[in-house]
Parts: C-alpha cells; sequence; structure tokens
C-alpha cells in the first residue's frame, strides 16, 4: 500500500473508487475518467487504465454504459488519432453485452473512434474488430457488428470489400432474429458506402432476402430500407427494384408492416419519384386508407396532406378526396382526429372550388363529431380554416361547436378550447369576439374546475394583451369586477388572481383607479384564504404602481393585514410589507 | 435402451411406432423424509427447462426460484458424445445438480383493491441466452420480472492508493477489512466538498503522469452466481397471470390473465398492449374466461388460447391490433345425451403447449389430454384418458373442490410422446405416434414403476373420417391402484416438464422434485 501525497488524495481516491463495492461511488469515477487519464499521463493511460478497463468488463451495467460513453470521446486522452486503436479492445468487449443499451452505446462510441482513425489503421485494428465481432459465438456480438460495417467498409481494400459484403449478407440471413433486425436498420447506412455497381447486385439481394424474413418485424424494418436505399440507387432501378417492394409491402399480411409503409409513405414517395408515385403508389395508398385495421388508417390518414402536396390536383380530387370523405365518417374516433388534425392542409391543393364544393363539408362534419377531439384538432388549425372558408361561413359553423365545446362536461376538453381562445379572438376580430365568446370568457371564471378558472384569468390577460387596454377597460374590467362581491370564497379569489395577471397589461393610472379599490376592499374579507391572496397580489402591485400610491394606500392596508389573527395572513403581510422594504432600499 | 433415446427415433423412417420406453429413476431433489410435514412455501408451484435442457428452473409457492444445471455433458459438444456412446453401451441420461436459487417474488399487499398478492411463482420462462449469462421472465399473480443470472468475478482488491485502515480512522467505524465489508471507506463521504472542488477539469497535470499514483489490483478469480432483476413488468393485469410466453422474435411476450392478454417488448417495462380482450361489458354475461396461452414455437404472428369452455383459439397477430376475433377455433362437440352438471366445468382446458414443431398443440382438461392438428380444426388427432376411473367421483371432487385442480401437460422433443399428471403423484405418458398403444402410469417416487398397472389397451372405435386417427385409450385404471387403496387427493401432481432433447421428464411432488429417463 503506497501513500499519496496530500494534494493528490482526490484523485487517488477517484483511482481507488473504480473498485469500490458502492456503484454510485464506481459511476462517478468512471464519469470522471478523463481526470484519471491526465493524472496518470498518456503513456500510463494507455499501457495501464485501458488494459484495465478492458478487464472491468463484469461491471453493473450502469457502469458500463457510463464507461461505453467515455471511451468514446477519449482519443485525446491516450496521445491522439495515432494511438486510437488501443480504444478499441475495452469497447470490443462492451459490444457483446447483453443489455442492449449498453451495446448500443459502444457501437456508437466505436462509430466516433472510426471515424477519426487513420485509414491504415482501421484496416489493421478496426475491421478485424467488425469481423470478429461478426463471427461471435452470441448474438449479442453479431447484433453490435452490423452497425459498424460503414465505418470499416471505406477504408478497405477490393478484397476486404467483397469479404464484408458477403459477411454482411450472411447476417442478413442469421438465425436469430435479432441480428437479422440489426442488419436490416443498418443496410442504409451501410449501403450508402458502398460503390453503385455492388449496390445493385450484392445489397439489393440482401435486401430482397430481408423482405420476404418470416418474422414480421424484420420485414417491417426493411420497410425503412426502402426509402434509404431508394435514395441512393438511380431512378430507373429504384422503379425497378424499390417500387415493387414498396407495392408488395402495402399488401403485407402484416397489418405492423403495412402500418410502417403508411407511417413512411412521404419519404418513399420522395425515393421513387413523381412519375412512378402516381401511377403505383396512389393506388397503394388508397388501399392503406381503407384499410381494414384501424392502426394503419390513423397512420395513413395523418399523412393525407403530405401526399396530396406531391400530387395534382386531379389526381388527388379523383383518387384521395373519395377516401377522405369515407375516413371522415370511420368507425374509429382516433382515424377521425387524425384525419382532422391535417385536413385543412388540403385546401390550397385542392384550390378554391374544389375545397368550398368538396372539402368544406367534410370539414363541417368534422366539426359537428361526437368525439371532442376530433373538433379541437379542427379548431387547433383555426388560421388555415379561415384562409379556405372566409369569415362568415366559419362563424355560422364554428360558433356552435366552439360554444358546445366550452361547455363540454370533460374539463380537459373546456381547457383545451380556453387555450385556443386568443388566437380565436386575433383571428376572428373584435367584432365577432365581442358578440360571441365574450360571455363564456366570463362564465369559465366560475367554473367549478380550479384549473378552468385559472386558465381563464390567464386568458382575459392574454386577451387585453392582444386588444389592448382600452378594449379591456370597456369589455373585461367591468365583467371582471362585477364579480367581486360572488358569495363563494374560492370565486373572488379566482378575481383576486384576474386582477394580479390584469394589472401589469393595464398599467399604472387603471391599476390604482379601478384594481386597487377593489383588492382593498377584499383585504376586509371574512375568509383568511382571500386575505393572504390580497397580501400577495398587493405584493405583485408594488412595482406597478407609484411609490407614493405605495405608501398611501398599500403600506396601512398591509399593516393592517400584519396584524391579523390568522398566521397565514400575517405572514404573507410580513412578506409583502418586506418587499416594500427592499424596493425603498434599493430606489 | 434400446431405441430408447430421442433423438434414434425421430430418425428412423415410420415404419411403426416406436417401442414404449421404459422408465427409470434419475434423481430427487427436495426429497421428503417419512412423517416430515411439507412446508406450504416450499411446494413447487412451475418447472421450465430451458431450450436446449442444459437448465431447469423451479418456482415454488415462497417466490423462490431455484436453477439446476445439467452435469453429466458439460464438457463435451456433439462429436465427442457419439464417441462416447459407441465407447459405453448405456447412453447417459441427463443428469442435473443444483446451480443456484434466488427470491423472485415477495407478498404484496394492493392497497387500492384491499387485496392480498401471494408471492407464489405461477409461471417461469427461459429467454434467450447471451454471453453465458441466464435470462428468465418469472410471474406471480400480478407482476412478471425479468431476471438475469451471471457468473460474477469475486473481487479481492489488493493494492489501493489510499491506506483503507487510516481512512478509516478518519471518521467511518467500518471494519479494516477492504473488500468485504459494504463500505470499505468513507472517503468521499467525509471529505466531499473537498475531493470534488479540486477535481475541476481545469485542474492541471504534468505531461507525464504523476507516477505515485496507481490503478487498484484485481486479484481474485472466483467467480460467484448472481440473480439480478432487470425489469419488472407491473401493473397491466387486472386479473391473475395464468401464463406467460415468449415470441420466437426474441423481443416479445406476452402474459395472459383471465381475461386479457397483453404484448410486451422485453425491453420496454411500462407498456404493453392488450391483443385480447374477452372482458364483456356487463361481468355478468361472462360465460367463459382464458385459462392458458403460448406463442406458436416458430412463427412469430401465431398464438394459441385456451378457454374455461374447452376451446383452443389461435390467433393471427398480422391480422389486426387487437386480436378478439379468433383465425381459428379448436374444440370437440359434445356427444349429445352425455351432458351433465359437471360438463362444463370438467371441459375447462388447465394447459396448453405447442410441439416443437408448431405443427400440433397438446391441451389438458380435467378428464383427458386430447392433441390437436393446427390445419384440423374439426375435432382433435388423439383423446388420452387420463383419470377415467374419476368418473364416477366427480360430485366428491367438486365438494372438495379438486376437480378445479390444474393439470400442466408437455410434450417430449420429438412429439412422439404427451405427459401429464394425475392424484396419488402420479403421472402418465402416452404415445401419439400413429399406432402406438403407449400409455404409462408412474408414480413420483424412487420406484417409478411401483404402481403400473400393465392393461393391453387398444385403440377405440374411430369417430370421425378414416384420415383421423383418433384414439380413446387409457381407460384401463380402476378407482383403486395396485395396492387396492383409493386414490389420495391431496398429492396431485400438478406441474411437470419434458426435456426438450432427450427421453427425460422432471415432475413436481409437492416440494420434491422428481427426474426420470428412459
Amino acid at each position: 500500500m503506497s501513500m499519496v501525497d496530500e494534494p493528490l488524495y482526490p484523485i487517488a481516491v477517484l483511482i481507488d473508487e473504480l473498485k469500490n463495492d458502492d456503484i454510485q461511488l464506481r459511476l462517478n469515477s468512471i464519469r470522471r475518467l478523463n481526470t484519471i487519464a491526465r493524472a496518470l499521463g498518456e503513456e500510463r493511460t494507455r499501457k495501464e487504465l485501458i488494459p484495465f478497463l478492458s478487464e472491468n468488463n463484469d461491471d453493473d451495467d450502469e457502469v458500463l454504459l457510463a464507461m461505453a460513453e467515455e471511451l468514446g470521446v477519449f482519443i485525446p486522452y491516450v496521445g491522439g488519432v495515432e494511438y486510437a486503436s488501443v480504444l478499441l479492445p475495452p469497447l470490443e468487449t462492451l459490444c457483446t453485452v447483453e443489455e442492449t443499451c449498453v451495446r448500443d452505446k459502444a457501437v456508437e462510441s466505436l462509430c466516433r473512434i472510426g471515424s477519426q482513425m487513420r485509414e491504415n489503421d482501421l484496416v489493421d485494428w478496426f475491421i478485424p474488430l467488425v469481423k470478429r465481432l461478426a463471427a461471435g459465438e452470441w448474438f449479442t456480438a453479431r447484433v453490435s457488428a452490423c452497425g459498424l460495417f460503414h465505418i470499416a467498409y471505406p477504408s478497405a481494400s477490393e478484397m476486404l470489400k467483397t469479404e464484408l459484403r458477403s459477411i454482411y449478407s450472411q447476417l442478413c440471413q442469421d438465425d436469430m432474429p435479432m441480428v437479422r433486425r440489426a442488419a436490416a436498420t443498418n443496410l442504409g447506412k451501410f449501403a450508402a458506402t458502398v460503390e453503385p455497381p455492388n449496390l445493385k447486385a450484392d445489397i439489393m439481394s440482401m435486401f430482397e432476402d430481408l423482405t420476404q424474413d418470416d418474422q414480421d418485424s424484420v420485414r417491417l424494418l426493411a420497410v425503412e430500407g426502402c426509402a434509404a436505399l431508394g435514395k441512393l440507387l438511380e431512378s430507373q432501378d429504384c422503379v425497378a427494384h424499390i417500387l415493387p417492394v414498396i407495392v408488395n409491402f402495402s399488401q403485407d399480411k402484416s397489418w405492423r408492416v403495412r402500418y410502417m409503409v403508411a407511417n413512411q409513405l412521404y419519404e418513399l414517395c420522395e425515393a421513387v419519384g413523381p412519375e412512378p408515385t402516381r401511377t403505383d403508389l396512389v393506388p397503394a395508398y388508397v388501399r392503406l386508407l381503407r384499410d381494414n385495421e384501424a392502426e394503419v388508417r390513423i397512420a395513413a390518414a395523418g399523412k393525407v396532406t403530405k401526399f396530396c402536396r406531391i400530387l395534382n390536383p386531379e389526381l388527388a380530387i379523383q383518387h384521395i378526396l373519395p377516401c377522405v370523405k369515407e375516413l371522415s365518417s370511420d368507425s374509429s374516433q382516433h382515424v377521425r382526429s387524425a384525419l382532422a388534425s391535417v385536413i385543412m392542409g388540403m385546401a390550397p391543393v385542392l384550390g378554391k372550388d374544389a375545397t368550398i364544393e368538396q372539402l368544406l363539408p367534410i370539414f363541417l362534419s368534422l366539426l359537428k363529431d361526437e368525439f371532442p377531439d376530433v373538433r379541437l384538432n379542427i379548431i387547433s388549425k383555426l388560421d388555415q380554416v379561415n384562409q379556405v372558408i372566409g369569415i362568415d361561413l366559419l362563424s355560422q359553423s364554428l360558433l356552435p361547436a366552439i360554444v358546445e365545446l366550452a361547455e363540454d362536461r370533460h374539463w380537459r376538453v373546456r381547457l383545451a378550447i380556453i387555450e385556443y381562445i386568443p388566437l380565436l379572438a386575433s383571428q376572428l376580430g373584435v367584432g365577432f369576439f365581442d358578440d360571441k365568446l365574450g360571455a363564456l370568457c366570463m362564465q369559465w371564471l366560475q367554473d367549478k374546475v380550479y384549473s378552468i378558472r385559472d386558465a381563464a384569468a390567464n386568458n382575459l390577460k392574454r386577451l387585453a394583451e392582444e386588444f389592448g387596454p382600452e378594449w379591456a377597460m370597456q369589455h373585461i374590467i367591468p365583467q371582471v369586477l362585477d364579480m367581486t362581491n360572488n358569495p363563494h370564497y374560492l370565486y373572488r379569489m379566482t378575481i383576486l388572481r384576474a386582477i394580479s395577471l390584469l394589472a401589469p397589461v393595464m398599467g399604472s393610472e387603471i391599476t390604482c383607479s379601478k384594481l386597487l379599490p377593489v383588492v382593498i376592499t377584499a383585504s376586509k374579507d371574512r375568509v383568511p384564504n382571500i386575505k393572504f391572496n390580497v397580501a400577495k397580489v398587493l405584493q405583485s402591485l408594488i412595482h406597478i404602481v407609484d411609490q407614493s400610491v405605495v405608501e398611501k394606500t398599500i403600506r396601512p392596508c398591509l399593516v393592517e393585514l400584519a396584524e391579523d389573527p390568522d398566521v397565514d395572513v400575517r405572514y404573507y403581510a410580513n412578506q409583502a410589507l418586506q418587499s416594500i422594504d427592499s424596493v425603498m432600499m434599493s430606489s | 435402451m434400446n431405441g430408447g433415446d430421442g433423438g434414434e427415433v425421430t430418425a428412423a423412417p415410420p415404419a411403426g411406432p416406436p417401442p414404449p420406453l421404459e422408465w427409470k429413476f434419475s434423481q430427487v431433489f427436495g426429497e421428503r423424509t417419512a412423517g416430515e410435514e411439507v412446508q406450504e412455501v416450499d411446494i413447487i408451484s412451475a418447472i421450465e427447462f430451458d431450450k436446449t435442457g442444459d437448465h431447469l428452473a423451479t418456482g415454488d409457492r415462497g417466490g423462490r426460484v431455484v436453477l439446476f444445471e445439467r452435469t453429466d455433458m458439460k464438457e463435451h459438444g456433439g462429436s465427442r458424445r457419439d464417441i462416447e456412446r459407441m465407447d459405453y453401451p448405456v447412453s447417459r441420461h441427463p443428469e442435473f445438480r443444483y446451480k443456484t436459487e434466488f427470491q423472485s417474488h415477495e407478498p404484496e399487499f394492493d392497497y387500492l383493491k384491499s387485496l392480498e398478492i401471494e408471492e407464489k411463482i405461477n409461471k417461469i420462462r427461459w429467454c434467450q441466452t447471451a454471453n453465458g449469462a441466464l435470462f428468465l421472465l418469472s410471474t406471480n399473480d400480478k407482476t412478471i420480472k425479468f431476471w438475469k443470472v451471471q457468473e460474477k468475478k469475486v473481487k479481492k482488491i489488493s493494492e489501493m492508493n489510499i491506506d483503507p485502515s487510516k481512512v478509516v480512522g478518519n471518521g467511518s467505524a467500518s471494519s479494516s477489512t477492504v473488500s468485504s465489508s459494504p463500505k470499505p471507506y468513507l472517503a468521499n463521504g467525509a471529505y466531499p466538498d473537498r475531493s470534488y472542488s479540486c477535481l475541476n477539469n481545469d485542474m492541471t497535470f504534468p505531461p507525464g503522469g504523476i507516477p505515485s499514483l496507481r490503478l487498484p489490483v484485481v486479484t481474485s478469480t472466483e467467480t460467484s452466481l448472481v440473480a439480478r432483476c432487470r425489469r419488472v413488468y407491473a401493473h397491466a393485469h387486472d386479473y391473475h397471470i395464468n401464463s406467460i410466453s415468449n415470441n420466437s422474435d426474441g423481443e416479445t411476450f406476452i402474459s395472459a390473465d383471465d381475461l386479457r392478454i397483453n404484448l410486451w417488448n422485453l425491453e420496454i417495462s411500462n407498456q404493453s398492449f392488450n391483443i385480447v380482450d374477452v372482458k364483456p361489458a356487463n361481468m355478468e354475461d361472462l360465460t367463459e374466461v382464458i385459462t392458458s396461452a403460448e406463442f406458436h414455437p416458430t412463427h412469430c404472428n401465431m398464438l394459441a388460447y385456451s378457454s374455461s369452455k374447452g376451446s383452443i383459439r389461435l390467433i393471427d397477430l398480422r391480422q389486426s391490433a387487437l386480436c378478439d376475433s379468433h383465425s381459428k377455433l379448436f374444440e370437440e362437440q359434445e356427444a349429445p345425451g352425455s351432458r351433465s352438471f359437471f360438463t362444463e366445468i370438467i371441459a375447462s382446458i388447465s394447459d396448453i403447449k405447442f410441439a416443437k414443431d408448431g405443427r400440433y398443440i397438446l391441451s389438458r382438461d380435467y378428464m383427458t389430454l386430447k392433441l390437436w392438428d393446427i390445419n384440423m380444426d374439426s375435432g382433435p388427432v388423439a383423446t388420452f384418458q387420463v383419470h377415467e376411473y374419476l368418473r364416477p367421483k366427480l360430485c366428491d371432487l367438486y365438494e372438495n373442490d379438486s376437480i378445479f385442480d390444474k393439470f400442466e401437460c408437455c410434450l417430449s422433443g420429438d412429439g412422439l410422446r404427451v405427459a401429464t399428471g394425475s392424484y396419488s403423484n402420479l403421472f402418465r405418458v402416452f404415445g401419439c405416434a400413429t399406432g402406438s398403444t403407449e400409455a404409462a402410469t408412474l408414480e413420483a417416487s424412487k420406484n417409478p414403476m411401483r404402481r403400473q398397472v400393465q392393461t393391453p389397451t387398444r385403440p377405440s372405435r374411430s369417430l370421425s373420417s378414416s384420415i383421423t386417427r383418433v384414439v380413446r385409450r387409457g381407460a384401463e385404471s380402476p378407482g383403486v391402484d395396485a395396492n387396492g387403496n383409493s386414490f389420495d387427493f391431496t398429492t396431485k401432481l400438478l406441474h411437470l416438464a419434458w426435456h426438450p432433447v432427450e427421453n427425460s421428464i422432471a415432475c413436481a411432488a409437492a416440494n420434491s422434485l422428481y427426474m426420470y429417463y428412459a
């Protein structure tokens, strides 16, 4: 046992704790691995620390995960890029462990190191590592290998490249589905590094194997490969090889595969180009929109606008619009909801006439949907709605829907609609708002649910910001102040809350003349909760009103509250008094 | 032992049924001495071989999982095995030894429902091994856990920078041994501010490093087995979990309770997808519950579940996200006029198992074992009477609740034989190859053949078309055993498992695990 000088004590502890029994301490040491490495110096890091870590491979997964991450940025501490290869052995071991997240991190770190390594080092060290992992006894090593090919391949010699391709092809046919899944996931990345002739020959045949895999879980990953490979291939090859696969996938027996196609459709269209999209993918998409599995229709419905944008209006009207009409009365509320969230985007694509003629009825029926989410999704896209159908039609059809949602029995629905009110107000203008929505906003202040009352108070503030203090003086303040005598103390408290939010927007003058007297009156309330909220509101008003008003009106009121029999009232009153004092001091 | 080995049988052309097996006692774990009282917590409640047959796991009512490992062929591969077989005329049979055990589940209390949750292990399933670490799923009524059992090095650290005794003197009251005490030195805790304040990244070190610092040296090469719970899949079942089953895709599994089946990803413990829901809108309309569920051994999209009405439903996960409609239904039409009060109770299927190739499903109801071909839904291809002699006693069995006992069943790896348990610690093995008349009754004791009654059995009349071989046999034993004693309903053999590649059976009699080979 050696003794260490006093200044080195902390670093010595850090090193010792690499092997502590307490996992938190080990984790801490691993997280400071760069400090340890700098203390040891580059040479001893290479010769001692790294081999030490390589042996430290049966630690807990949390520690291994941290180690995999730290080693990824360790090149500077081992002496720079020329020594990068010493980092490979510990990471290779981590690539074989059972826990997926550790392996993934190790692969990520290896890729990071590999992309910085010198070409001949890659050939000497990195490629043999990939080959070892690919031939690993356990599937864990083979899974990791799949994610390293795209780093290893570019620097390999012709012969090695051929070998690497054939190894990858074997991984695509591995017995273990986990390995085939990893091969499918990484195929796109690997393919991007492969030369065009080999891409067409070798990679495409691997891809075909994967697309015909028995396991759904492998096939559905191959769907993503379609888009990735499609971008690499020349357009005629893409049409010849990728397009049929996509069309097949769109009719796969497994709904999960069809779901993936529906989800990836836009990327797939991009990959094959506009012409094949029109001829082949439109029918495929129409099938997906009419799929008998709701999950697939949900995914497909959510892409309807994006898809229509690549098409010309005639095709969209002819093929897609009829499906959209069907979906608007789909038996699954989630399908309708997905449709409602995107349908308004179709308007610019279809043009004004088609929109009014065809889309508007669908839109209106969704606005009357029995399921609140569907209505909410339409309302949330209000800006687009306005452009399309104009304010008159909108107010006719929208208002009943809003009123209904505003009184929905689920408070979350009411909450959602309150949050849209400022947006609605700005879209629809002052006039419309005054007529129709003003009363609703006041009504929410007396909701049974606290969150609604709170949101309503906030809403008033945002409206005041939107339309300005003058408007608020006319349309908000009088109504709010009317409610100060509500018999229920919780509603009176909401008013206090609204006042504290409105005051900064309204400015000093209105606050002093209109709001402050109400607050002062409320300080005489019989409910302590009101009184200490008065203290809180007064505290917030200090910065808004003049110093003289503070001294003349606010302070005496607070002093009185500070004598209150209730302890909480005294507490908040004193808090407010203290902040008056500190404002005085600073000014 | 000629022809007794499973491998040889499969290799032989289907000239005729394989000869009956002669079962021999192999091992017993936890044998009861005469007069010893069985502790409730020690009663075995689940048995499962892993895919290779090199490991065996049992779970008990006390929430423990015990692992056994095979010892007879550990150090040699296939070729060596062939050589040995030539050397010794008597082929070796699987022998196991205790490997490790761990507490998988603890008793819990559900405060919301005021329900006690037993720790009893309902099912164990092995998962894919990796790097020599074993993985398994275990479940009680409510919670499924994913366990990793692994050899860990026992650390013995010999060289340190800081003398631990000095640190101990600095405030920790711990003992002076370095590795064994839980917190050998509390330097970090003792000087938290100091140790980190000067460890900023801008702390500079000489370019060559500090030579006096050294890395700890680990000397020990000893290893010990450690079981760690990696994931807990909880709060997904309102009713009691009766089955869990791994998917062949290696990433998902299902769990089934009385009314629902959920699909999980092994890596994600906080969400599952409900794929089957048989709960009626009004619970008073409930007529049927799920009793068992299992994935197809190779097709990742197929699974089967059985019901309390005696039907088996095959569902295809590809068809739809919520698989309330089955793609195939297997049930047997009841013979007209035979209906009684007990018909429905004894029709309830207690267990189903896919054969290894996935073509056949074995089901166990109270009175019979049935073998179904998944390509034929008109009726079972074979029916084996397990304890037909109990039929006159159904009333007594109902009175003492025995009629609700859930017997498990199993198939041999080659699919040629099936086995299931019965009362008085008996279990029965039937040959299901074409033309086989094999039907053996064995007792879970050191002398399994003691109670066997040799009665010639023959296939009964064919019930349906000539292609279907419908056999009814095994109805040979009278209501008393060979010694003339009446059957003992308290000693029942519910759980048993067939080795995946050899003719070897592990079965549980109360707290004892008996193993037989042939």
